[in-house]
């Protein structure tokens, strides 16, 4: 009905695409505005972490509490909760991969960047590559390769047929699956956040200068596209904290002698 | 009236990982509200969960974009 009635004014209404995620360069086509805010997100983190712990007390000030908060959480919450007495060695990453992902994430809804990096789907496949990378070396470097392969291919206790189909599942889970769903997640989940997002504020934009009674519902679309935008915040924050939760769940898988 | 089919297909496929995450979550809330001190393990459960069964909807819309 609506479509009808844009159609007849002779303006039709172009949903936004995953073009829209294609952003011109900022000066030449190498320097892209996901790169810059990539940048920006390692400077800011490394300063605020930097100011954190540059004066350390016994009774912390608002921003060693804050980096405080962010560390006992990752390490507590994912580190020691999931992966178990071993976890020390782990925490960098994680806290680091937590603090990268939450930063990037949360520029889809800070002004002016608005953009999250994460929906370029090159940003999250090199993260889970690197997870990927890690939790499989510590698997090969606690039990030799062989031993790793063994005893994630073949769970015991199982009947002697089942291998059959168990081994290449269980091959294709630590190779392709794994790291995949762990890239994928997390960009599409930004990609169809910010697309939602898109939708509304476009459409909203477009149901202003479409005139008469159009115009009146323009309202509902904005107020709506607030509503959503925190929605996205607490989607982005999942999101960080689910990955990590999931690299921690493999690192753990391989540590353990059995799943 | 523009679009492509792939949506819809998209629309229907997100009804399965739908059920799926309301489910995983009744679980959740049950057992919280049964043994409130059982929270701090089932949180990182609950949150997989969701995760992989909200994966499969995601998945969904990336094909409904690549195809």
């Amino acid at each position: 009905m609506s479509a009808l009635v844009l159609a007849a004014s002779g303006d039709v209404f172009n949903p936004p695409t995953s073009r829209d995620f294609e952003l011109p360069g900022i000066g030449g086509t190498f320097l892209t505005k996901p790169m810059l805010l990539v940048i920006l997100s390692a400077i800011l983190i490394a300063v605020f972490f930097f100011l954190a712990a540059r004066r350390m007390a016994l009774v912390p000030g608002k921003l060693q509490f804050a980096g405080e908060g962010v560390y006992s959480f990752v390490r507590n919450g994912v580190g020691r909760d999931v992966i178990g007495p071993e976890f020390r060695p782990y925490v960098p990453y994680l806290v680091t991969l937590f603090a990268f992902i939450l930063v990037n994430n949360l520029f889809g809804i800070i002004p002016i960047a608005q953009f999250p990096t994460m929906s370029r789907f090159g940003f999250p496949v090199v993260l889970a590559v690197i997870s990927w990378l890690i939790f499989n070396y510590i698997g090969v470097r606690r039990r030799g390769l062989v031993g790793y392969l063994k005893e994630t291919l073949f769970p015991p206790g199982l009947p002697l047929p089942v291998y059959v189909l168990v081994a290449p599942i269980e091959l294709a889970t630590i190779l392709i699956t794994r790291p995949l769903t762990l890239a994928l997640r997390l960009f599409a989940n930004m990609f169809a956040g910010h697309l939602l997002l898109l939708v509304f504020i476009l459409g909203g934009e477009h149901l202003l200068v479409s005139g008469g009674l159009l115009t009146v519902t323009s309202p509902f679309a904005f107020l709506l596209a607030i509503v959503l935008t925190f929605f996205e915040a607490l989607i982005e924050v999942l999101q960080a904290y689910i990955f990590t939760l999931l690299t921690a769940l493999y690192i753990a898988g391989a540590l353990a002698a059995e799943h | 009236m523009k679009g492509t089919l792939n949506l819809v297909g998209y629309g229907l496929s997100a009804v399965g990982p739908g059920i799926g995450i309301g489910l995983i979550f009744a679980a959740y809330i049950n057992g919280v509200a049964r043994q409130p001190e059982s929270r701090g393990v089932l949180q990182p459960i609950a949150f997989l969960g969701f995760a992989l069964a909200e994966a499969l909807a995601l998945f969904g819309l990336v094909l409904a974009f690549v195809l």
